[in-house]
């Protein structure tokens, strides 16, 4: 399959100019075809995606109060959101989690990825499917297994501190929750992102490593210098979804509030703090503002890290 | 460039121990709460409470413990089963083929539009689907359809990472040649696209379709909004609704340490069948995944 589709790329690569433009014509005259392909997407998109992304940016702009009903305040509800201490509580809380977690995880699954791809591993395949199983695992049951294993009541870490006869710290405490958390989500994504980094390595041709062999380059060289600038493009994608990801924390937290109800509030994270107004405080138009604005300081972070990213790429 | 389906035999070098008792350390984190809810389930809950966590208890008690789960409150685990059997399929399902539908069209097509479609689907791709959990609620709720299971499949449907790994791998995939070739044989562009096109898609579709199958079959922010009736939970929401009961945190006050059985045996039960799935189609989706992160 491979060979064919390669064949068949470069005959495409050399088409004359009037084949070029024979193809252009030829896509243009079946060109609705195109639409009716994508329409069903865009269906769906419009009702999932659009119209609550609308819905919501329209209902931060109103105010439900006791007197009058529901009010149009401008941005009132933003400027509420800016200040509030709880909201920015929970935004660096994620931010931490965000510059301490995604690079622990990113770095672990860069080595599982280089170790299982160096063909020096006994056994690589059981490595790359074991790693990778707790990805297919929910987050709510994760949370609940590590949440489990935490505390002193059956955990392990009771059970571990008692052997060595001293107590663990508390993993479901103050102090170490948000760690606490961070391993579960590392515990989760480790494999998944490990997969995408392979993927991206199994595509360097070899004929690069024989030549950086011939050039006496070590294993370190080659890694540096032909294996990480091949998963860079793999990279940043997965620096993306996981800085989406960890501004949206929602299940894990949510799961261990049931085990620690002292330690995690309501306002743990910012995604957090936008359910519990919404449905335990009922204040739906300023959740509509929170989440509005989470999403949006999400996609500037994102977006920022993909255009850096680019711009390297373009410079090395 | 090079195709994305591109395969270097892997170079055998001579195998590294330290490299391997390093990867095994890795694997043994990986396992190691999976081991840990295996034993647990084994245990009554009395053993749940005085054994070690990584052997059997007194006595085995899985299949007990699965009874009692099946069995409790007239079987409403059956039912999340179900929900969540249900919203995995649909959801997942059209999600994968809508998504290769968006994709192919997108890559194969040249149409009024086309390139502002394509930079909206790669702009979705950052909007983060949670932030939209609470709005998707609250229009839901006006169109009166919170609390049925199109409030969940609805919003699963869409997967605009999906789309984007499609048109890559439909770029690739599907000649253009074939495309031209079909059409001087008549066949209609809907038929090619069936046929022919889709046989094509195939490692591509696997993909977009297991991690839309793993995304909603572990779904839980969303239905936990717009569900409130427990028999259209999935079992995420199921789940952790016992925790909450095994834990007292549900508000009653009094703790049921009955109930930590039922959820450690639910939670295994949750599990099996993705692990399965993703170890039974380990081919398909490792070399779809391999197109999508070769190219930016």
């Amino acid at each position: 399959m491979s060979t064919s589709q390669s064949t068949t790329s470069s005959t495409v690569r050399s088409r004359s100019a009037p084949a070029a433009r024979r193809r252009r014509n030829r896509g243009a005259r079946h060109g609705g075809w195109g639409f009716a392909f994508f329409a069903p997407f865009l269906v769906v998109f419009v009702v999932g995606v659009a119209a609550p992304l609308g819905y919501a940016a329209y209902l931060s702009l109103f105010q439900d109060r006791l007197i009058g009903g529901t009010v149009f305040v401008g941005l009132e509800n933003y400027r509420r959101a800016l200040g509030d201490e709880l909201f920015r509580a929970g935004l660096w809380r994620v931010l931490l989690f965000l510059l301490v977690q995604v690079p622990v995880m990113l770095g672990l699954a860069l080595l599982a990825a280089l170790a299982v791809d160096s063909g020096r591993l006994r056994r690589p395949g059981l490595f790359r499917i074991g790693v990778f199983v707790p990805y297919a695992v929910p987050a709510v049951v994760a949370s609940l297994m590590w949440g489990y294993l935490y505390g002193d009541r059956f955990g392990l870490a009771g059970q571990i501190g008692d052997f060595f006869g001293t107590r663990l710290p508390d993993l479901l405490g103050p102090d170490w929750m948000l760690a606490s958390i961070g391993n579960v989500v590392t515990w989760q994504y480790t494999g998944y992102n490990m997969l995408i980094l392979y993927a991206a390595l199994r595509t360097v041709p070899t004929e690069l490593y024989e030549a950086a062999a011939l050039d006496g380059a070590g294993e370190f060289r080659k890694a540096w210098s032909i294996k990480l600038p091949a998963v860079r493009p793999a990279l940043v994608l997965a620096t993306v979804f996981s800085i989406i990801g960890t501004f949206q924390l929602f299940n894990e937290p949510n799961v261990m509030q049931s085990l620690a109800p002292n330690v995690v509030s309501t306002s743990y994270t910012p995604n957090m703090y936008a359910y519990n107004l919404a449905f335990n405080g009922q204040q739906f138009n300023y959740s509509a503002a929170v989440a509005v604005v989470l999403g949006g300081v999400t996609a500037v972070i994102a977006y920022a890290v993909q255009l850096r990213s680019m711009r390297k790429g373009q410079g090395a | 460039m090079r195709t994305p389906t591109t395969r270097r035999r892997p170079r055998r070098g001579r195998a590294s121990n330290a490299l391997t008792l390093a990867m095994a350390l890795m694997l043994g984190y990986a396992l190691l709460p999976l081991v840990w809810l295996f034993m647990a389930a084994t245990k009554d809950t009395a053993s749940l409470m005085d054994s070690f966590g990584l052997w059997f208890g007194h006595g085995f008690h899985l299949f007990g413990n699965i009874g009692d789960v099946l069995s409790y409150d007239d079987g409403i685990y059956l039912r999340w089963f179900g929900n969540t059997l249900l919203y995995a399929v649909v959801g997942a399902g059209g999600a994968a083929f809508i998504a290769t539908a968006a994709g192919y069209g997108l890559a194969k097509y040249r149409f009024r539009g086309r390139t502002a479609l394509a930079a909206t689907v790669l702009g979705a791709i950052a909007i983060p689907g949670t932030a939209l959990a609470v709005p998707t609620y609250l229009l839901f709720s006006k169109a009166g359809i919170v609390d049925t299971p199109w409030a969940v499949l609805l919003p699963s449907l869409v997967s605009p990472f999906g789309v984007y790994l499609m048109r890559v791998y439909a770029a690739e995939a599907v000649p253009d040649s074939m495309l031209e070739a079909a059409r001087i044989d008549g066949a209609g562009e809907l038929r090619t696209f069936f046929t022919v096109s889709l046989r094509l898609l195939a490692p591509g579709f696997v993909t977009v379709l297991l991690f839309a199958l793993v995304a909603t079959w572990n779904n839980y922010f969303l239905p936990l909004i717009v569900l409130s009736d427990p028999k259209w939970f999935p079992l995420t929401v199921g789940l952790n609704q016992w925790n909450s009961l095994a834990t007292g945190a549900a508000g009653s006050g009094a703790t049921t340490t009955d109930f930590y059985p039922l959820v450690v045996t639910g939670s295994l039960l949750a599990i099996v069948p993705l692990v399965v799935a993703f170890l039974f189609l380990q081919r398909y989706w490792q070399s779809g995944l391999s197109a999508g992160s070769v190219k930016e």
